[in-house]
Order: structure tokens, then sequence, then C-alpha cells
């Protein structure tokens, strides 16, 4: 059993005891703890079941690699699944989870799939799930998504804060052990602005537990020191529980700091992402241990030697009582020591490497007493959810077993590769160490920056550099190096730290375990523990043709699971090289991408929530409407009312009374968002007869245009209403998305291809409140104000003139986008508020009432009226909309007119707008298609048109709609069946697209 | 995320204040072409894998347009010029012969 041991557990206050929740039963640890080790301290060393078959799965790891211990933590607001049990650090009142099994951890039903394992080899939801297609939707995928997934999601709002931090610094050291330490004090000395990340809770990585001395002192004093040295300087900044997550473009990387997570009563945000722009990036990543693959080596008990030795110097826990170690290099020899020296049980050391002679680890061994057995390995583990023994074979063989160990835990190590992940994601290249069997950094292909030159550096482990002493000169030099690269220098007297050595056997390389293993052993030999790939699946896949190392990782999942292959990724590679008879440089490895660990989806969020979210742009007028009923609807940023609904009154109803009052007496609408661009200069009118269609330099002062605007690849992208203002001032009306996006359309034609002319662009949007008064009574209301005479006479349709009206300053434009009498009227931002009150004050007898966007468009769609945005998509050409008439003839250029002449863009045969009325008065759904005759090549039917807008008029009484058909103007009348999404199909007949008054006689008065 | 230099205003920012705006030096083809011109004009672009020549708009500061010359690789940036120009200046050229040997052949 694992336990907690008497003495040890140099991380530990043991004054301080824990309480903790796991699966329902109350348990006991220390401050310090790590809710790993705090488990393996209650004997838990089964924490979960893995991805497909279900096995049981126990810790493996004391690290970030590990792929097994996954917890659902905490509940309600502070739910969070797949939280790692070996970085989370325990403590009071912990709630943990353990995840993918039902109904329990012990008994699992799903574990059945380990007798179908034969059936489920790699590629078989590919395989399996392809026939019979309509299987698929709606018993197949049900089926598997209730099975797989790790994690539940969180149900609830997570009621903790996050938050963003910028910094920048010359050299950032991600990795707070030696290597780091000391290429952070190096590089501080040269008076560089550092910032060094650490990713657990304590400084000095690894070397307090392998042990050495550092400049004659033990490691632990040389950290101490070094860190108080740091501490001191104020270019200096240390952050622990921080870990790097990624490595980006010309020097930006994101960190991730978990502020509170080891403390969740803590005022204050729970993760900080770090923002950093760093002049160099050093490296101090270290190494994670590689498993090694034999049959039985994911279950429970099998452990990295390394972190059984972590458990028992970190936390003063044993993974077992007796611990066979298993191993092809020197670094386990260490965790056989510690587990000895610690008083526990070490049958045998089973060494894969036959050597002439002991090195001093495998003497000091011998000396202990323990066994060691050099050329042996595991032929297979035994037992069920705990180890119970090894099975002992010759490594060169087939599997034959010798003897058999009784045992409750096995250490093993397949050697060390370097964490070369934050070097690779930004183009670092990496090449083949073949002394210790691992890929690490190419020093002659780092990631290059802005400036072309070399912007990381790796120091220590992370350069594939295992001694202590090589370690901390490769530390020095990493930041001798980086300050070359900045420009800087190390001070003169400046020197190394020295650290002592050990002399080490050479590894040997063990990619299968035995060398000769059978296929029944191959297909117990995990690679992948969370997502349950094994030896045997990735030479099923090269068998199968995947003999790309990018397509086997897909198509047998290894390395997909969330510890993204930390553990199995060299281990899939030599498997896969083996099984394709190419060596493993030539196979090559996946692509590292950040974050190298999961980091939460709230720290990516970090203050962006709720109002601050986004800006909000409102109008003058807003409080107004808020105050008076509006719903609002977001446009672009801003947010306009959809429509006023008073007390009793649905929306519907509030849309239908505010049309029925608009038409029949007077609406105001707040306009304020619509674009407003002036353009000004000599060549302002030759240049807006580039960007319109129609002409707008023949446009005469006081007059109004409506213009279409099209891409040069001939799509309509907005339309408006244009006034000359005077000789070379024109103000052009956006729509109100348009605003920014069209001012920025101006400015780059004349910025990059019409320079030479003389136009200038101002957006004056927010300058201008505007309001449109609509109606029969709108005229009456203006003139009860006094002040311009606003007569047809004086100030006719398509005209405007400014003047003053009830003491306001205004400009009024009499155009109308409803079909009725109707002036849109501009005043100062700041009289906005004002004006609208003069407005609903006068027209109070004359039946004014605001109006919102559904209103309006309503109104618009009665009359035939576009919208972009509606009646576009970005594929849509003026002559589809029937406005040839806009399209300008006597123009030798503009915008989109050669395209127009392309010859899909001129065919006949194209969607075009009609009407749509359907046949029993009902409204058409919005952006149903109406099919045709026949199928297509998938079986579906043909699709002859699409609805675009629709709407219920309560003008007409009845559903009205526009849309694009094939042909459509030329089929007046047809009637078309259009099915909708409610298993119903609606029919509607072809129309003219203008139901009202379609002469212009009431907006003309 | 890059960092990117705008030649207008002299501020050097993130990326995120900035908007690229695809190849630079595009002959605009309008009525009169052929229609292998317009094809070209409205849609066949380099792409290369290495030296390219952008525009770029620097959205979220001054506003203005200019053309910025990277590799698409290794993200180095050899420079940024005037959106108003026809071609790249000579000096820009220099540098990118010196950094990128042979690329002229390449593109
Ligand atoms: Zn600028």
């Amino acid at each position: 059993m694992s336990t907690r041991l008497a003495t040890g557990g140099r991380l530990l206050n043991k004054s301080t005891s824990v309480k903790f929740r796991f699966n329902g039963k109350y348990m006991r640890g220390y401050e310090g703890d790590t809710l790993a080790s705090a488990l393996l301290a209650n004997d838990q060393m089964l924490v979960g079941r893995s991805f497909k078959y279900h096995r049981p799965r126990g810790i493996v790891a004391a690290g970030p690699e590990e792929p097994n211990g996954l917890v659902n933590l905490g509940e309600g607001s502070d739910f969070e699944p797949n939280a790692r049990v070996t970085t989370t650090e325990l403590f009071d009142g912990l709630r943990a989870e353990s995840q993918n099994h039902w109904p329990s951890l012990e008994f699992d039903v799903g574990a059945i799939n380990k007798h179908l394992s034969r059936f489920l080899p790699a590629g078989f939801y590919y395989k399996m799930f392809i026939h019979p297609r309509p299987l698929w939707k709606h018993v197949y995928e049900p089926i598997i998504r209730h099975s797989a997934g790790l994690g539940r999601a969180p149900k609830t709002r997570d009621e903790d804060t996050y938050e963003h931090f910028y910094a920048f610094c010359d050299v950032l050291v991600i990795g707070g052990g030696v290597a780091g330490l000391e290429a952070a004090r190096a590089s501080a000395l040269s008076g560089a602005r550092v910032i060094v990340m650490e990713q657990t809770a304590h400084w000095g990585g690894r070397t307090p537990v392998d042990g050495g001395d550092i400049n004659g002192m033990p490691a632990q004093d040389w950290i101490d020191a070094t860190l108080a040295e740091l501490g001191a300087m104020e270019n200096v900044t240390l952050r622990t529980r921080t870990m790097g997550a990624g490595v980006y473009d010309h020097g930006y990387v994101l960190g991730y700091e978990r502020l509170t997570d080891h403390n969740p009563e803590a005022q204050g945000p729970r993760h900080r992402l770090w923002r950093v722009r760093a002049g160099h990036i050093i490296t101090a990543t270290g190494a994670i241990e590689r498993p090694l693959s034999f049959a039985g080596n994911d279950i429970p008990g099998v452990m990295l030697a390394a972190s059984v030795r972590d458990y028992v110097v970190n936390y003063g826990v044993s993974a077992g009582d007796r611990t066979v170690v298993v191993t092809n290099n020197d670094d386990a020899y260490l965790t056989a020591i510690a587990l000895k020296e610690a008083g526990l049980d070490v049958p045998a050391i089973l060494d894969a490497r036959v050597l002439p002679e002991d090195s001093a680890a495998m003497a000091r061994a011998k000396e202990l007493g323990i066994r060691v057995l050099m050329g042996h390995g595991v032929s297979s583990v035994k037992g069920g959810k705990r180890v119970t023994s090894v099975a002992v074979c010759s490594q060169a063989g087939e599997g034959s077993v010798l003897e058999e160990i009784a045992c409750d835990a096995v250490a093993m190590s397949g050697g060390w590769s370097p964490v070369v992940h934050l070097w690779s994601h930004c183009g670092g290249k990496l090449m083949w160490d073949t002394a210790n069997a691992c890929f690490s950094p190419d020093p002659d292909q780092p990631p290059k920056g802005a400036d072309g030159g070399q912007f990381v550096s790796t120091a220590g482990a992370a350069s594939g550099v295992f001694q202590l002493d090589d370690g901390l000169n490769d530390a020095f030099a990493a930041a001798d190096g980086t300050l070359r690269c900045l420009g800087r220098k190390l001070p003169r007297d400046a020197k190394a730290s020295q650290g002592s050595r050990n002399d080490e056997a050479p590894m040997a390389p063990v990619w299968l375990m035995p060398q000769g293993a059978s296929v029944k052993l191959r297909e117990k030999a995990w690679l992948d523990y969370q997502n349950d790939v094994k030896v045997s699946d990735v030479r099923l896949a090269a068998q199968e043709g995947f003999v790309s190392v990018e397509h086997a990782k897909r198509y047998t999942t290894l390395g997909m699971a969330t510890d993204q292959g930390k553990l199995s990724n060299i281990n899939g590679l030599a498997t896969l090289a083996n099984a394709l008879g190419e060596d493993i440089p030539s196979v090559g490895t996946t692509t590292f991408r950040p974050p190298y660990h999961p980091i939460s989806m709230a720290v990516i969020g970090g203050e962006a929530r709720d109002a601050a979210f986004q800006p909000i742009r409102r109008t003058p007028m807003h409080d107004w409407h808020a105050s008076n009923g509006a719903e609002f609807e977001p446009v672009g940023q801003w947010r306009r009312p959809y429509a006023y609904v008073k007390s009793g009154e649905s929306t519907h109803d509030a849309v239908m009374r505010e049309v029925t009052n608009t038409r029949e007496k007077m609406g105001l609408l707040d306009a304020s968002t619509l674009g407003k661009l002036i353009v000004k200069g000599p060549d302002a009118g030759w240049f807006l007869d580039m960007l319109y269609t129609n002409m707008m330099s023949t446009l005469k002062v006081g007059k109004c245009r409506y213009g279409l605007m099209c891409n040069d690849n001939g799509f309509l992208i907005d339309d408006g209403v244009v006034a000359r203002i005077d000789e070379d001032t024109w103000l052009c009306h956006t729509t109100t998305g348009g605003a920014e996006s069209i001012h920025a359309h101006m400015e780059e034609w004349l910025q990059t291809e019409w320079w030479d002319k003389k136009v200038y662009v101002a957006n004056v949007t927010e300058q201008y409140a505007q309001i449109a008064v609509v109606g029969p009574n709108a005229r009456n209301a203006l003139e009860k104000l006094g002040g311009m005479d606003v007569s047809k006479e004086a100030l006719g349709f398509m005209e405007w003139a400014d003047g003053v009206i009830g003491g306001f300053n205004v400009r009024v434009y009499r155009i109308s986008f409803s079909g009725e009498l109707s002036y849109e009227i501009a005043v100062d931002a700041g009289q906005g508020q004002a004006f609208w009150d003069a407005l609903m004050a006068v027209g109070a007898d004359l039946g004014a009432m605001p109006y919102g966007t559904e209103c309006l468009h309503i109104l618009r769609a009665e009359k035939g009226f576009i919208m972009i945005g509606d009646e576009t998509d970005g594929t849509v050409i003026p002559q589809d909309l029937n406005l040839h008439w806009a399209l300008s003839k006597k123009k030798e250029d503009y915008l989109g007119k050669r395209a127009h002449q392309r010859s899909h863009m001129a065919d006949p045969d194209r969607w075009k707008l009609v009407g749509l009325e359907t046949t029993d008065g009902s409204t058409l759904p919005d952006g149903a298609y109406a099919v045709g005759e026949g199928n297509n090549a998938n079986g579906q039917r043909n699709m002859i048109g699409r609805v675009t807008s629709s709407y219920h008029s309560p003008t007409l009484g009845k559903g009205i709609a526009m849309g694009l058909v094939h042909n459509g103007p030329d089929r007046m009348g047809e009637v078309l069946e259009f099915p909708g999404t409610d298993g119903k199909t609606y029919s509607a007949r072809i129309v003219d697209p203008v139901f009202y008054d379609k002469e212009g006689a009431k907006q003309n008065v | 995320m890059l960092i990117v230099s705008c030649p207008n205003c002299g501020i050097t920012a993130e990326e995120t204040e900035f908007h690229a705006h695809g190849e630079a030096h595009i002959t605009r083809h309008a009525v009169g072409s052929s229609d292998d011109q317009m094809e070209t004009y409205l849609f066949m672009r380099k792409n290369p894998k290495g030296v390219h020549f952008e525009r770029w708009r620097h959205q979220y500061g001054c506003g203005k347009w200019f053309h910025m010359a990277r590799c698409t690789m290794t993200l180095e940036v050899f420079g940024t010029y005037s959106a108003q120009t026809y071609s790249p200046p000579d000096d820009l050229l220099a540098r990118i012969d010196a950094r990128r040997p042979g690329w002229r052949e390449a593109t």
C-alpha cells in the first residue's frame, strides 16, 4: 500500500493538518501536500478510469506530465473539471471526485470495453461508425457522447475573478530550477530587467531531491542564497505558481499565474494571465522522465521512478512497501537508494542494460543490499486495481518468465526528454541526441524574432544537459548569449556557479520491453495512458499506411489527451519508427503548440465579461429610450431600440402599433447611428463617382441622392443617401454598421491607389444626433415648433436645408426610408435629447410615438427597400436586386463596374429579388429556402431561392417577404414551396417587392 | 503576435493595433482590361514561403496605410515603408538581398 512515512517530506508543514474529501470520503493531509501526495498518503492509488477501456488508472507522475490523475474539483460556482492531482495544492476543505467512471470508481461498467479491446483497435471510430450513415445521428453519436469525455462541464456561473497583466522585460526566464536561477542571476548582473516564472510553489526544481553541491554548498543552501540575491535586485521579478504557457512571435509570452487555487478563501483574482513582451526568453523548463513500454505498465502502482523519489523526499509518502525498479539508466538507482534509505523494501532493480562495470550509483545500490539484475526487464506486471507482482524476463528475449517478484509498486525509467515545448512553439528546431535518446533543441536553428535574430535560448536540462555541473555552465552560457543578443554584457568578474558531478554509466534506449515482445504483450503495453493507446495500436497504424507521424497521431489519438503526449510522445515516435523500419529522427516529432499545459478558459477572458466584455456605443437619446420601454438590440457596438413596449403589450404588439401609428399619424426614430462621412476637396466629386455606382459629381448643392457602393469584386457593400453640401463637400450617409468600414474603405482607396487626388474624409457620425420625423403629421409638428419653411415648395423630396426649428440649429433632409412624408433632422449631438423632447412635446397632440428598428424594417419592407445585410450577403450584386437604374452608364469607371462584366456576374441566369406573399397570409420563416424539381448530387432537394426578409405587415394584414429567386422577376405569380425547420412547408407566391404605395404618392407631399 | 512599426506616425506597437490587408503592389485593372487581367487583379496572389510585401493599416493608431516587407516563414520584418509607392524602396531591397540571398528568384 501507499502510505505516509514517519520521516521525510521537505515541502510539508507537518504541524498543520488539512482535511479534504475524495469521492465523498474524508481524508487528511498536511499543508504543503499536493492532492496527489495526500491521496497516496491515504492509500488512494486508484484515481480514475481511462478514456476508451475504462481501465483503472493510478497516479504515475508528480508533476504536470501526470496523465491519469484528473478530477472534478469543487462544486457549484467553484466547480472545475480535469484538475490534475499533481498540480493541485492541497487546502482545507478541498473536494475532489474522480472522472470517467460509472457507476463508481471501484466498479465501472465501461471496463467491459477491455474485453472488447480486440475489437476496438486504432481508428476504430473511423472504421466502425461510417456505415450505415443514418445510424450516426441517432444511434452512434449519442452513445459515443455519453461514454466519451472525461470531466463534466460546469453548470453554474464561475464567481471567481480573473485578470490580465501586461509586463515588459529584457530577459524572461521560464523555470525556477537551479538552471533557471543561475540564468536569471547572470542576466540580472548586467542590469537587464529580468522576470523569472516558476510553475510550482517552490524554487530549485529537482535538484534538492536529486542532491549535489553548488559552489561547495548543499544545493538547497545555494538556492536560498541565490533567491535572496535575486530578491534584493530591483531589476528582478520572481513569480512562483506561474507557468510559462506559450511563446509567440517576436518575444510575446503568456504566463499563467495561479493566485488563489491553493487558498480559495483569499481575496483577489484566482488566475492571472501575464502578457509579457520579452527581449529574449530563456527556457529552463527541465526534463520529463519517460515510461517504459512493457505489458501491464498501466496498472495502478506502476509509476515513474523519479516521481516515486519525489513523493518520498518531498512529501514523505511511499508509493508502496515493496517497489521493483526497472530502468535503462542510472537515474532510477537514486530512487532505489532513496526508498531503501527511507526503510522501504526494494526487492530488485531490473536494468535493461548490460554494462562492463558498475557506475557509482550501481555500486551504492549494491552496497545497500539491493539485488541488481542486469540485462533484465519486465515481461509483464500482474495485478488489477493494484500491482501484485512483476514477471521478470531477459530484455533481449521475447518475454519468457524467469521469475516472479511480489511487489506493490513498480518504479520505471525509460530515460529523460527535455521539455522543448516552449523552444518549439515559435519554430525552434530539434535534433536527435543519440547519447540520451531524446530530441533536444538544435542551437543552430533557434526561433527567430522581428530582426531575424534568435530570441529563445535554453538552459540546463531543457537543453538536453543532465549533469548538475554541465547544467549550471549551460545556464550561465545561455545568459551570456542572451545578453549578447540584447547588446548587453556580463560584468567582467561574473562567474558561473560550479556544480558537483556524478559519474554515470550511459543510458541505453529501450522502446519495447522485452525487445522481442510478442503481440500478446504488446497489446498490454501502454503508450498513452489517458487515451488508451498501446504499442500494438501504433504498429497497426503503421501497417495500415499511416506513415506520417502527424497522421498516425490523429488516427490512434496518441498524445491527443489533456497531457498532450508529455509522457507518450517519444515512446510513440520510437514505436512508429520501429514499425516503419526507420530511425527516430527521420520520423520526426509532432508539432508542439501552446499552451504547454492547460490554462483556464476564464483567465483567457480575464476581466472581459459582462459590462466590460466590449464597449457599448450609446446615442445621445439612449437613456430616454431605456426609460421609455425600449427593448434594445445590438447593431455593431451600438444598442438601438428594437421596440418601445408599453405595459400590457407584447413586443410584437408594440411593433405592430408603431408601424400603424407611423403610417397613420407620426413616428420618431433615433437615426443617430447611421454613418455620416464628410467627403471634401477639389477631387471629391471624382472620388465619389468612383466609389458609388451612380453619379454623385452632378448632384446639385442642396439635393440628395440614394447611392450604391460596390467593392471592386462587384459585390454590393453599402448604400445610403448622399447630400451635396457645397461646391466641394458631400455628406455620405452609410448604414449603421458601415460607418467605420466605409470610412476605412474610402481611406484605403485614397491612400493606396489614388493618393494624388485631393480629397479629405472625416467620420462625423457621433457629432450629430439625427431624428427621423415620419408620417402624415410630420410637417404639421415641425411647423408647430416654428422656424424654417418646411413646405413642399421650400423643401422638396430629396432636398436638404440648414435652418432653425423650435430654436434649434438643424440640418433637415427630406428623405424617406418608410414611404411616408419624412424629415431626417440632424442637430449637434449635445442638443439631441432636448430636440427629441421638443418633438415629443409638440407631437403629443398629433399622435407622435417613438418607433424602433423592427418597425423601421417593416416600413421599408412594405416599400420594397433593400437592407444591406438582409438582401445582401457579400455575394449579391446590384443587378440581382433590380437596381440597374443606379448603375451609371455614363461613367467610364467605378469600383465594381468591370467586375460586373465578368461572365458569372453578367449571366442572366441568377437569383434575383422578388416579393413573396404566403398563400394563407402567414409569415414565411426568415432564411427559408425554396425547393425546386429534383435532387442534387448529395440527394438533397434542389434549391431555387431563399427568403431574405420576412415580416407580418400590419398595414396589409398579412405576411410579406422579400427573397432572391432563380430568374425571379420572370416568374411573377408562380407559387413556390419553402420547407421550414418546423416540419411545415410554406407556400408563397412571387409578387412585386413593393407592397405599399408603389407610386410614392405618400412620401412626395 | 508581431511587433509592427508604423512609418507614418513612428509608433512601434503590438500587432493588435494594426490590420494586415494582403499582398502589396497589386495593379488595379478596370474597364477595358481582359478577363485574365481581371482574374489576376482580383484573385491571383503569390502567397510565398519567404519574403512577402504586404499592405497594413495602423487601424487603432494613426489610421494610415503603409507597406511592410516580412518573411512569412520566420516572421522577420525587413522594414516598413510608405503606402504611396508602386514598388519597395531600393535600400529595403538591398537589406532583403543581404538577409535572404536569392529571394528574388524564389518569388
Ligand atoms: Zn501610425
